[in-house]
């Protein structure tokens, strides 16, 4: 695979994550469980679909068709979508909100930490900024997997719930295929971040007594294109007025 | 209905470095930790601080508003701890 | 924000006339009368405090059901910066909504009873977030109108002689100067787009103009609660005047957009140099506030679900927090 297509590729993988997930914290805006919280996960949407925006716009100038951020979010159908499938997953209740969002704040603080060292200075400066915040999020989700797991039995059967359904959403993360063996060492192995991933769940599962699943099959696919059910649902809503008004600016 | 509030806890903000922290408001959290991170993001949402101080209000101890008159009237007429008190005449320097 | 219309609409029996004769009423007038402002711990009379209490929970409760028209349109914003403005604007009203009910909790009221009276239909919130956001340009005649209203009532507020809501006031004046800014920014977008566009403007103009005209509350001309609420400076500018000053700056503004208002009576009185407006329908108003709108019961519903599904989330954090506590006084004795 040739490097600049590689590298768009990556970008958006990491761009639609964003994207998608920034998407889903952003539904919880005015539903959540209390007031503080709800503009505490309002500061995550906004975070995660500002790494958004810097990701695709780096991927629309690199690929040089004159898409723009905007372009690439509001109008490429599920199957040119390259997020993570956890991303995607539905809220469900605030249990598997938290720890999908733990899961991937696991996940994003090691890849942005290898990525702010990459050779490619643009995507260095991003991820060097998207750490920070990164960061921020995994101690917020991470104290609320603790506090969850470890508060009333209801709260601990939830999310206990939430991490076995979730669990098989994870080993995509780690995945290497042609996109990364292209980009050889100019990116992280995403291999190589899965100790730490696993040092970091483990203390806080620990700290939050819930028991981690079983490292098994592993739903794979959303780097490919091949998404779930949900992200359809997702993109009809948020790409609802561009699409219903070609044209036209906002 | 049985309904109970997270403690409340008053928020104290630094905007930069070299000043004092001050207080901005309140919120509410189940403990420390969750209030000061609360406090990021309630208070400081525009870059508003560099240090965040909370305090759980209950511990907070106030003088009462009917001593005010013997605390604080008292304090108003000792006008020698003021530097304007003093006459200096202009050709000395430096005092 | 959104109170104005509020005091006066439901002639609360259970104010009590205060009693001229008692020294301590005097003595908190005349301070109120310098322009001192009152504190939390300082003596006040019951009627300011449960004054107070009303308006400050109203107020809050208005931005909290706030969110929820505009969030109605967070998924669906049609570029990333419109989707980041929108979410940071929803978020700022949780936050007015947050510091509101923290000075309303420094008069001796908790939160948890405040959202309670919400909850139970008891406590009034603006009526003008029981009107449905049918398309985008609603998101922008909401920040233009609706925003710009509650600039006009709550700048005034800032001066307010109780403290803490003066104080909160003052926060919440300086996050909402962007909220109009980008309402009236995305109609002038519309207003500039397609024909379709402009159609969009000129239809959300038309569903939100009477009611922001409402938002001020009914002329307050011979209402008593009103005079002793300009008199303990609780309410600085009377209702007509706001919404006459809110006429006035906005009408110019939606023709510079190249829209109409939905007003055939609007007129400029060269004489008096004020933009005059036909009669507002009161008997709308009544009845929305009272509970017959086109959302009031999809509003309190959503509040209610929200509030119903984080039960287990409250209590699970709070009893997390119990056993932390327990575990650290454990080890501090061992």
């Amino acid at each position: 695979m040739e490097r600049a297509a590689a590298l768009f590729e990556y970008l958006l993988r990491h761009g639609d994550s964003c994207l998608i997930l920034g998407h889903r914290v952003a539904e919880w805006c005015g539903h959540a469980p209390e007031l503080e919280e709800d503009i505490a996960l309002a500061n995550i949407g906004l975070d995660l679909t500002g790494q958004a925006e810097q990701f695709l716009a780096y991927a629309g100038t690199l690929e040089g068709k004159g898409r723009d951020a905007d372009a690439l979010a509001y109008s490429r159908d599920a199957w040119d979508f390259r997020n993570a499938l956890l991303c995607e997953r539905p809220n469900g209740d605030f249990a598997h909100t938290m720890v999908r969002q733990f899961l991937f704040d696991a996940w994003q603080v090691e890849a942005f930490a290898g990525l702010a060292r990459a050779s490619d200075a643009r995507l260095a400066g991003i991820a060097a900024k998207a750490a920070k915040e990164a960061h921020y999020h995994l101690r917020h989700s991470g104290e609320w997997v603790v506090r969850l797991g470890d508060g009333t039995a209801e709260s601990h059967a939830r999310a206990q719930a939430a991490v076995d359904a979730l669990w098989e959403y994870t080993g995509e993360f780690f995945e290497t295929d042609a996109v990364v063996a292209a980009l050889g060492d100019s990116v992280p192995d995403p291999a190589a971040l899965k100790p730490a991933w696993n040092a970091t769940v483990d203390e806080v599962l620990r700290a939050a007594t819930l028991r981690r699943p079983k490292d098994g099959w592993t739903q794979t696919g959303g780097y490919a294109g091949r998404h779930s059910e949900a992200l359809g649902h997702l993109l009809a809503t948020m790409q609802f007025l561009p699409r219903a008004y070609p044209g036209a600016t906002w | 209905m049985e309904r109970k509030d997270w403690p409340l806890w008053e928020v104290f903000v630094r905007s930069r470095s070299g000043l004092a922290h001050r207080h901005v408001g309140s919120l509410h959290a189940v403990d420390g930790a969750m209030a000061v991170d609360m406090a990021r993001d309630v208070y400081c949402r525009r870059a508003e601080g560099v240090s965040v101080w909370v305090a759980r209000s209950a511990d907070i101890v106030a003088s009462d508003p009917a001593r005010k008159d013997e605390m604080f009237e008292p304090m108003t007429d000792k006008v020698y701890r003021h530097p304007t008190f003093y006459n200096i005449p202009d050709g000395v320097k430096n005092i | 924000m959104y109170t104005q219309g509020l005091n006066v609409a439901d002639g609360d029996k259970s104010i009590p006339i205060e009693r001229r004769d008692d020294p301590r009423e005097a003595a908190f007038q005349r301070r109120v009368d310098a322009e001192e402002k009152i504190e939390p711990n300082d003596w006040m009379p019951e009627g300011y405090r449960k004054t107070l209490i009303r308006q400050i929970s109203q107020h809050a409760h208005s931005e909290i059901v706030g969110m929820l028209p505009e969030g109605n349109w967070i998924t669906r914003a049609p570029s990333l910066r419109r989707k980041m403005i929108l979410l940071a604007k929803v978020q700022d009203e949780g936050g007015h909504g947050l510091y509101l009910y923290s000075a309303a909790e420094t008069l001796g009221v908790s939160r948890a009873e405040l959202v309670d009276q919400l909850l139970s239909g008891k406590a009034k919130y603006s009526s003008i977030f029981n009107y449905p956001t049918l398309t985008w340009a609603d998101i922008g005649a909401i920040g233009w109108l609706v925003d710009g209203a509650a600039i006009m009532n709550q700048v005034p507020l800032c001066r307010c002689s109780y403290g803490p809501y003066a104080r909160a006031m003052v926060r919440v004046c300086r996050e909402e100067s962007f909220h109009q800014r980008q309402g009236y920014e995305l109609m002038l977008k519309l207003a500039q787009g397609t024909p379709e566009q402009k159609r969009m403007a000129q239809d959300a103009l038309n569903r939100w103009w009477w009611p922001s005209l409402m938002m001020f509350g009914p002329s307050d001309a011979a209402s008593i609660h009103s005079s002793r609420n300009m008199a303990w400076k609780i309410k600085r500018v009377s209702n007509d005047e706001l919404r006459q000053k809110f006429v006035d700056v906005t009408v110019p503004q939606g023709h510079f957009l190249g829209l109409t208002f939905p007003d055939p009576e609007l007129r400029f009185d060269a004489a008096t140099g004020h933009w005059v407006h036909g009669p507002i329908d009161w008997s709308e108003f009544e009845r929305v506030l009272a509970g017959d709108g086109p959302c009031n019961k999809e509003r309190l519903a959503a509040r209610r679900k929200a509030h119903a599904d984080g039960a287990w989330v409250r209590e699970a954090a709070a009893a997390h927090a119990a056993k932390r506590a327990a575990r650290a006084s454990r080890a501090a004795a061992e």
